[in-house]
């Protein structure tokens, strides 16, 4: 990495800083399963299925992808990537949290259950635990301004 | 068989999850006993994975779809060697709870499994 990657980085010490320490670990651990389970199974149903419920899915698709970015931003660390991660997680939460209240108003809408329906609920609620947590721990982690 | 072997991981996976939640308690990293312990929960998974696909190739259909349950059956055999990994790279609590998580997630598994092949 170039010194002038490290200086958008907002890093102090030389390198980007580490995202992953701590609870952090437990972040990536949970969004690299629901980056799995969401992708897995959008791509599933989609494929076989999409006619059936083709909001629902594409909604599911959606969210994996939200997933997969974040847990790319944990992972890779440094000021810009928290940046982003913090911009996802915020979307993440609308998401869950419109979606879910979508999917109680209306339910004809949802022929078929999606990651986010009733807040996560068929995922013991992770969508709408994730997002928070992540966000508290990503703030923890900003850069101390000089 | 196949119920069997379910129940079994589904047990040692929340066993797991609890005597790593335990070091996680008293604030230490995954040793080398929770390591062994993390063999013998991704060793039942293999076995599940070896003997679900001979179960799938003897003809026998699960409920619910083969591709799906072959995905889950995966998912289960990656699941707690990952939270191993990871845990090897964070040596400190935190790391403890990984596992912990993974554990608690496999058994999530081994359920979704059993509804999967309609026992």
């Amino acid at each position: 990495m170039t010194t002038v990657e490290e200086n958008l980085d907002g890093d102090v010490a030389g390198r980007p800083a580490r995202l992953v320490s701590g609870p952090g670990m437990l972040l990536v651990w949970f969004y690299g399963v629901m980056v799995v389970g969401a992708v897995s199974r959008s791509v599933y149903q989609i494929a076989t299925e999409f006619d059936r419920a083709p909001l629902a899915y594409s909604l599911s698709a959606l969210a994996g992808l939200v997933y997969g970015f974040i847990t790319y931003s944990l992972v890779r660390g440094g000021e810009r990537a928290r940046k982003a991660a913090q911009v996802c997680c915020a979307a993440e939460l609308a998401g869950v949290l419109i979606v879910g209240t979508w999917t109680l108003v209306e339910p004809s809408a949802f022929p078929d259950a999606t990651v986010w329906s009733d807040y996560g609920m068929g995922y013991v609620f992770i969508p709408v635990l994730l997002p928070i947590s992540a966000l508290y721990w990503l703030r923890k982690n900003r850069a101390v301004k000089p | 068989m196949l119920d069997a072997l379910t129940l079994v991981t589904g047990v040692a996976a929340l066993l797991l999850a609890a005597w790593c939640g335990w070091a996680a308690y008293r604030d230490q990293p995954t040793k080398d006993w929770h390591f062994i312990g993390m063999a013998v929960v991704s060793f039942l998974a293999v076995v599940q994975l070896v003997v679900g696909i001979v179960q799938l190739a003897r003809g026998e259909q699960p409920e619910q779809g083969t591709a799906i349950f072959v995905a889950y059956l995966i998912g289960a055999f990656a699941c707690v060697p990952a939270a191993g990994f990871m845990s090897l790279t964070e040596r400190t609590r935190w790391g403890s709870v990984t596992v912990a998580a993974g554990g608690v997630v496999l058994a999530v598994l081994e359920v979704r499994l059993y509804d999967i092949w309609g026992g």
